[in-house]
C-alpha cells in the first residue's frame, strides 16, 4: 500500500502537466472567490449553512423519522443500509428482481465509497456511469480523481486517445466539443436503452420526504425520467430539515464548486412518475461513529463542493490519486481515517496546516483544526510510520535544548553557505523539487539580541 | 434488530446534544433593483438567452416566427395526448419543446418547472432546444424568496432550470449541449 508521499511522486514526475493541474484548480478557486464576493451575504450564508447543519446532525434520529415517513407517503420505497455492503446487496436485490441487466448510475461519491461498480459489475450487470468525466475515467478503469470535475487529472489527448479506442471517434481529435458531442450520441443511447437508473442525492427534505439532485449535463435527470426504476442513494448526513433551507444551500453549493451561481439542473424528486418505481437508500457506514466524535462529528456537515480540493496547495500538486481513496482532498483527509486509521494515517499528514480549506468551506467546517487534531490522534493510536515517529522524536529531543537547537541552526547556516553540495544533492529528500534557500547571515535569535536595544 | 434499528441505536447514543439555528433573515439578502436586467444578463452568462415580449399573443407570434426544426411538443397549446407515455426513444426525436415555467430567479437565472408543466418528465431534458415561458411577475431576487413562492412538492416532480445542458468534464473547457438541450431560451411575458 503505497502512501500519499510516494503517491504524489509518482505524479509530480511530469512538471508541466503538475503546474497545469495545480493552475487550472487556482483558477476553478478564482471563480468560486468572483461568485462568492457577488454576494454581500455571503459570510451569513457560511453561517445559516452551518447552523442548519449543526442543528439537523444534533437532532438527527427526528428528522430521519420524519423524512422516512413522508418519503412513504409520497409512495417511496425506502432501505436502511448499516454499511457498504448492505448497501449494495439491497441495490443487486432491486435490480435482481426486475431481472435487469444493464443500468446507467449519475455521479454519486456514496456509490464510489462503497464501490457499488464493481460490485455489480461482478454479479454480471453493465453499470454505465453517465456524467461525461466519469464515463472517460470508467472507461479508463480509473476512480474519479476530484468529487466535482472526475476526469481532472487528464488533458485532452489522453481522453481524445480513449474515445478513439472505446467510441471509434478520429485518432488525433482532441477537440473538446467533437469529443463531447461523441459521448453525448452514445450515452443518449444508453439513457434510452437503460431499465433502472441510479443517483446520488444532494439534500433531502425531512419536512417533504424529497431528495434533491444537482448536474449540469442533465444526467441525472436523463436517466430518472427515462427508466422504469430510480434508485436514489444517500448517507443520512444529506438531510436538511425544510424546504425552505434548500435556498441557503443551493446558493452556496455551485458557487464554492466551480463559481457558477447554480447548477443547471436543481431536480426535486418526490414522487415516482406514474408507473414508476422509486427507491431510496439511506447508508450509515461509519457516519453513526462519527457522529460520536465531538472533534470529527462537524464534517458530517460537507456538501460536496469541493472548495477545499481547489484551494489546497497540497491537493493541487498532488493530484487526487494520491490519496487513494473515493473522497480525496482536505475532505477526505479528515473523513477517511474515522473509516479505517490505519489504512489512512498519511492523509492528514497531506497537508500544510494554511488553512484555506476552512477558509472556503460552506459550511464552515474546521477542517484544517480536523487535520491538526488526527495527527494527534494517530500518534496516540500508534498509527505513524517508524520514520515520522523518530523524526518526532528527534525535534522534541532538539526543540527541548535552546543550546542545542541554536547549535544545529548556527550549523546549517555554515553548511548551507560553505559546502552546500552536502544538502543539494538528489538524496536529501527536502531538494526534491525545491530550491535550498540562502543562509541568513545570523539567526532571528542573534539579530533579536542585537536590535532589541536600538 | 434490522439495519434500521441499529442505525437509530447508534445515532441516539452517540448524538449531540441539540443545537439550535437561526432561520435566514431575508433582510440581510441581496435585492436586485431591476430583476428583469438581471436575470437577463445572468441567464445569457450562463449560455441561455432572454426575449422580452409585451403580451401573450406576442410571445406566440415570437416563437412562431423562430426556427424550432421538425418536431416541436408545445404543452403550452396542444400537444400529443399520449405524450405522458411517449417513449424515451421517441422523445429522443424532440426538436423543441415548449414549456410554461413558473418563478424564475435573478440572482442564478433559474426558472423553476414542475410535472405539471412538463407533461413529460424527460421532455425538457431530452429535447435539443428548450424555451421556457414565463411572466416577468414571477421573478424574483434570490431563491429564498423562490421557495417562499413553491412548494416543492406541489407534483412529484420539480427542477430549477439554469440555462442549456453544459459540461466542462474535458480539460475545464466549456460545451454547451452534454446530454440535454443545445439551447435554452426564456420568453418572459412582460404582463
Amino acid at each position: 500500500m503505497k502512501d500519499h508521499a510516494t503517491l504524489a511522486e509518482e505524479f509530480i514526475k511530469d512538471d508541466a502537466r503538475t503546474n497545469w493541474h495545480d493552475e487550472t484548480l487556482w483558477f476553478v478557486r478564482q471563480k468560486r472567490d468572483k461568485a462568492a464576493h457577488g454576494l454581500p451575504e455571503w459570510e451569513q450564508l457560511r453561517e445559516w449553512a452551518s447552523q442548519i447543519k449543526n442543528h439537523t446532525l444534533s437532532n438527527m434520529e427526528s428528522y430521519l423519522e420524519e423524512f422516512e415517513k413522508n418519503a412513504l407517503d409520497n409512495g417511496v420505497k425506502v432501505h436502511w443500509a448499516a454499511d457498504a455492503t448492505e448497501h449494495n446487496q439491497i441495490i443487486h436485490d432491486i435490480i435482481k428482481s426486475k431481472g435487469i441487466t444493464r443500468i446507467v448510475k449519475s455521479k454519486s461519491m456514496l456509490t464510489e465509497e462503497c464501490h457499488l461498480n464493481h460490485y455489480l459489475e461482478e454479479q454480471g450487470v453493465e453499470v454505465v456511469d453517465t456524467d461525461l468525466g466519469e464515463r472517460i475515467v470508467q472507461f479508463r478503469h480509473e476512480p474519479p480523481s476530484h468529487i466535482v470535475l472526475p476526469a481532472i487529472h487528464l488533458k485532452k489527448q489522453d481522453v481524445s486517445d480513449t474515445f478513439h479506442e472505446h467510441l471509434h471517434t478520429e485518432k488525433g481529435n482532441n477537440d473538446p466539443t467533437y469529443l463531447t458531442r461523441a459521448a453525448r450520441v452514445h450515452l443518449r443511447e444508453k439513457f434510452i436503452a437503460s431499465q433502472l437508473a441510479i443517483t446520488g442525492v444532494n439534500f433531502a427534505i425531512a419536512e417533504t420526504g424529497g431528495v434533491v439532485v444537482c448536474t449540469n449535463e442533465g444526467n441525472a435527470d436523463m436517466g430518472t425520467h427515462a427508466a422504469d426504476v430510480h434508485i436514489a442513494c444517500m448517507g443520512f448526513e444529506k438531510l436538511i430539515p425544510k424546504a425552505s433551507h434548500l435556498s441557503v444551500f443551493l446558493r452556496l453549493l455551485a458557487r464554492s464548486a466551480t463559481g457558477q451561481p447554480i447548477t443547471t439542473y436543481s431536480s426535486h424528486f418526490h414522487k415516482p412518475r406514474a408507473g414508476q418505481e422509486m427507491h431510496i437508500v439511506i447508508v450509515d457506514n461509519g457516519r453513526s461513529d462519527i457522529l460520536g466524535k465531538a472533534d470529527f462529528r462537524n464534517a458530517l456537515k460537507c456538501i460536496r463542493c469541493a472548495a477545499c480540493f481547489n484551494t489546497c496547495p497540497v491537493y493541487r500538486r498532488s493530484g487526487g490519486f494520491s490519496y487513494h481513496t473515493a473522497v480525496a482532498g482536505p475532505i477526505g483527509s479528515i473523513l477517511n481515517p474515522n473509516f479505517d486509521p490505519k489504512k489512512y494515517a498519511d492523509l492528514p499528514f497531506a497537508s500544510s496546516l494554511c488553512g484555506s480549506c476552512s477558509n472556503v468551506c460552506p459550511v464552515k467546517i474546521d477542517i484544517h483544526d480536523q487535520l491538526w487534531k488526527w495527527r494527534q490522534e494517530l500518534s496516540k493510536g500508534g498509527h505513524l510510520p517508524l520514520s515520522k515517529k523518530i523524526m518526532m522524536k528527534g525535534m522534541a529531543f532538539v526543540l527541548g535544548r535552546p543550546a542545542l537547537y541554536r547549535f544545529g541552526g548556527a550549523s546549517a547556516r555554515w553548511v548551507l553557505r560553505h559546502m552546500p553540495f552536502l544538502v543539494k544533492f538528489k538524496v536529501n529528500p527536502w531538494y526534491k523539487q525545491r530550491e535550498m534557500p540562502e543562509a541568513p547571515k545570523q539567526s532571528f535569535r542573534d539579530w533579536y539580541i542585537q536590535n532589541k536595544k536600538k | 434488530m434490522s439495519s434500521r434499528d441499529k442505525i437509530f441505536t447508534a445515532i441516539r447514543k452517540n448524538k449531540p446534544e441539540s443545537v439550535p439555528y437561526t432561520e435566514p433573515d431575508l433582510s440581510l439578502v441581496i435585492n436586485y433593483p431591476d430583476l428583469m436586467s438581471q436575470f437577463s444578463t445572468v441567464l445569457t452568462a450562463i449560455g441561455g438567452s432572454c426575449k422580452e415580449v409585451a403580451s401573450a399573443t406576442e410571445a406566440k407570434q415570437f416563437i412562431d416566427s423562430i426556427d424550432k426544426g421538425a418536431f416541436v411538443i408545445d404543452t403550452t397549446g396542444v400537444y400529443p395526448s399520449d405524450l405522458t407515455h411517449l417513449s424515451p426513444a421517441s422523445l429522443a426525436a424532440v426538436d423543441t419543446a415548449i414549456i410554461r415555467g413558473g418563478v424564475a430567479v435573478a440572482e442564478n437565472g433559474s426558472i423553476w418547472v414542475t410535472e405539471e408543466n412538463m407533461v413529460n418528465r424527460l421532455l425538457p431534458f431530452i429535447a435539443q432546444q428548450l424555451i421556457l415561458v414565463i411572466h416577468e411577475k414571477d421573478l424574483v431576487s434570490t431563491m429564498h424568496q423562490a421557495y417562499e413562492r413553491i412548494s416543492v412538492n406541489e407534483t412529484g416532480f420539480g427542477v430549477f432550470i439554469a440555462g442549456p445542458s453544459k459540461t466542462a468534464d474535458i480539460e475545464q473547457s466549456l460545451v454547451i449541449g452534454a446530454h440535454g438541450p443545445c439551447g435554452m431560451m426564456a420568453v418572459v411575458i412582460r404582463n
